[in-house]
């Protein structure tokens, strides 16, 4: 059977069970390397040079989100979610490496950390702190999860339309013989639970580097394919000024708007003459644009992140990646964001190439690619979509089993009392739990929220607990009972706020315009410094421990 | 020099509010990426050059530590026991 014998669906399956088979062989490859100590499998024995560290991180904070969340976005608000996600995140991510990373790189050298918890239990004397902060930090894991697994089964089901259609069968016609997103979300995470088993975060950083390099190079070789078949960027994006002009901007006048409801007429009259449906114009807030700067704060609360920056070799390691995150967000962001928006008004052998009546804007991205790439070019583009999807999982699989492994079981039980590998094995037991519950979520959330929304509230919850982190870091005065205050506060406000939203179906500003994250993030503050200015201060020791002089403890 | 960083990056971070843009699609650089876009492409390679230079001029000298010895039980806290 030769390539060119395949059906394009068929094509897609070969290409992607290449790349997984390829992944997998690399697990392999790094557990026959390592010694499978847990400093290796955690911490990667704290030995990663400049450039894989600078590959692992942007790995890792670039997942679905920043291919697929950002293309859906932009197909539905336009060149806003650019400035709003990644202009800030490139000013932003580099400052809370310069200023939070190296620190807690030092703290972890100089101490032993593994994780976040084993920190904050030290810095603020108290044992209990761990057991708040462990089920906050895993319950704001699991949205973070589930981009991927929503993606990687939407992504999956689009590109292998037609594979197999005796043997999948779908109401959908366009979608016979896909690959069921039930099954591509499972293998997606059996893959990564594979390979994270097998290196642990040394073998995981290999993966990363490489993921990094494929999902660059591919993002970047997708941009230019779409746009050469839409006739040329400025083709494309002329088609956008005479279909959907507001896309191209952030403001939506009266007169874009009697436009906006003569061309809807227009459409509903005669479908086939006007090709594409308008989409409602969405004015951006100022206020909310400006208030997205607290949303790219969570990386310096991620647990996945902690454990990498851990993984550096000395703290000049990490210069690349300060300067490094605003150029390749850029280069990952602005090349999606472009896609989103053309795809609002792409026309292809004058047929529109998004359907009309489209809602889930996860399935941009896998559309355009799989319309407009050739099979071969199309499967390698999904490719790397899998590689940014599988490239962060792996990190946030593997924080859980260090946060369950070292703040749970070594801590209330006792490390001596397990070797190495039992750890390591209990691990990856309780990894395997939480990806099996986030794979059931997923499934049953199917089609019913946008990757982008739901990023958008698990990063609001991990920046709801910065004010902690950084109190810990730069404040002396910032006691226990502050921390516990603002943790509280964090979790109760994000909770309510995300209840009010349907649990994710919003994203939408919901107060005075603000973003939620605005909202939460004040309570947390408010709450750390008036707790932590009437509350008795920490001990000498431990303020000499952490900024060098007792200078200000009583 | 770390004053003009510091100063600098805060300046960055209130052009990054470019509300002057707001309304605008054209100028189209290079024909076809919005000047509200291409403003923030530029926002982010400013970023980039503004870190460089924090890297350069601002690096923290206390940062790097010696070596300790891996442990997997670093906190000198002991679990609290119900008394």
């Amino acid at each position: 059977m030769s390539l060119s014998s395949l059906n394009p669906g068929q094509t897609a399956v070969l290409v992607i069970a290449l790349y997984m088979v390829a992944l997998i062989a690399l697990g392999l490859l790094s557990q026959l390397v390592l010694r499978l100590t847990v400093a290796d499998y955690f911490v990667a024995s704290r030995g990663l040079g400049s450039v894989m560290l600078l590959m692992s991180l942007i790995g890792t904070t670039m997942t679905a989100f920043a291919l697929i969340g950002s293309s859906g976005e932009a197909w539905e608000s336009g060149i806003v979610v650019y400035g709003k996600m990644a202009s800030w995140s490139g000013i932003i991510h580099a400052a809370m490496y310069f200023l939070i990373g190296i620190k807690l790189w030092a703290f972890g050298k100089k101490y032993g950390y593994v994780t976040q918890i084993q920190f904050f239990r030290d810095r603020f004397e108290s044992d209990r702190l761990g057991l708040l902060l462990f089920p906050i930090l895993v319950a704001l894991l699991v949205p973070y999860i589930l981009v991927g697994v929503i993606s990687s089964g939407t992504a999956l089901q689009q590109v292998t339309a037609g594979a197999f259609p005796d043997w999948f069968k779908f109401e959908d016609a366009k979608l016979a013989g896909a690959i069921p997103y039930w099954l591509g979300s499972l293998v997606t995470c059996v893959v990564v639970l594979y390979y994270i088993s097998a290196g642990g975060v040394r073998g995981t950083a290999w993966v990363n580097a490489l993921q990094t390099v494929i999902f660059l190079v591919l993002g970047c070789a997708m941009c230019w394919t779409i746009a050469d078949r839409l006739g040329g960027p400025v083709n494309a994006t002329k088609m956008v000024l005479d279909h959907n002009p507001t896309r191209l901007k952030r403001d939506a006048s009266p007169q874009d708007m009697e436009q906006y409801q003569q061309k809807l007429k227009a459409w509903q009259a005669d479908p086939k003459a006007a090709i594409i449906k308008p989409r409602e114009p969405k004015p951006a807030s100022k206020v909310e644009f400006t208030t997205y700067l607290f949303i790219p704060l969570s990386v310096a609360m991620f647990p996945h992140l902690f454990q990498y920056w851990l993984t550096a070799r000395s703290a000049r390691k990490f210069r690349l990646s300060i300067i490094g995150q605003p150029l390749l967000i850029m280069l990952i962001w602005a090349p999606c964001v472009m896609i989103g928006i053309w795809a609002t008004s792409a026309i292809y052998n004058g047929q529109p190439v998004i359907p009309p009546d489209l809602v889930d804007s996860n399935k941009i991205l896998p559309i355009i690619v799989k319309k407009l790439a050739s099979p071969v070019l199309g499967a390698l583009l999904a490719g790397g979509i899998f590689a940014a999807v599988m490239s962060s999982m792996d990190a946030q699989f593997l924080s859980l089993g260090s946060m369950f492994t070292n703040d749970i079981v070594g801590h209330y039980i006792g490390h001596d009392r397990f070797s190495d590998r039992q750890l390591v094995l209990i691990g990856r037991v309780f990894i395997l739990v939480v990806v099996a519950l986030s794979y059931l979520i997923g499934l049953k959330l199917q089609g019913t929220r946008g990757v982008f929304k739901l990023g958008v509230w698990c990063f609001s919850g991990f920046a709801s607990l910065f004010p902690v982190l950084f109190a810990a870091i730069y404040w002396r005065r910032a006691t226990k009972a502050g921390a516990y205050a603002s943790i509280l506060a964090a979790a109760g406000t994000w909770f309510w706020l995300f209840r009010d939203a349907g649990y994710g179906a919003s994203g939408e500003p919901g107060r005075w315009g603000l973003t939620p994250v605005t909202l939460i993030f004040a309570a947390s503050t408010i709450a750390l410094v008036l707790v932590s200015l009437v509350t008795r201060p920490p001990s000498p020791a431990t303020v000499e421990k952490f900024f060098g002089s007792s200078k200000y403890a009583r | 020099m770390k004053r003009a960083v510091i100063v600098l990056l805060v300046l960055l971070a209130i052009l990054h509010q470019d509300f002057w843009f707001w309304d605008r699609i054209e100028p189209l650089v290079f024909g076809f990426i919005p000047i509200g876009l291409a403003y923030h492409i530029g926002v982010s390679m400013a970023a980039g050059i503004l870190w460089a230079m924090a890297v350069c001029c601002c690096w923290p000298m206390d940062v790097d530590v010696p070596d300790a010895p891996f442990t997997t039980q670093p906190s000198t806290l002991q679990p609290e026991r119900p008394r």
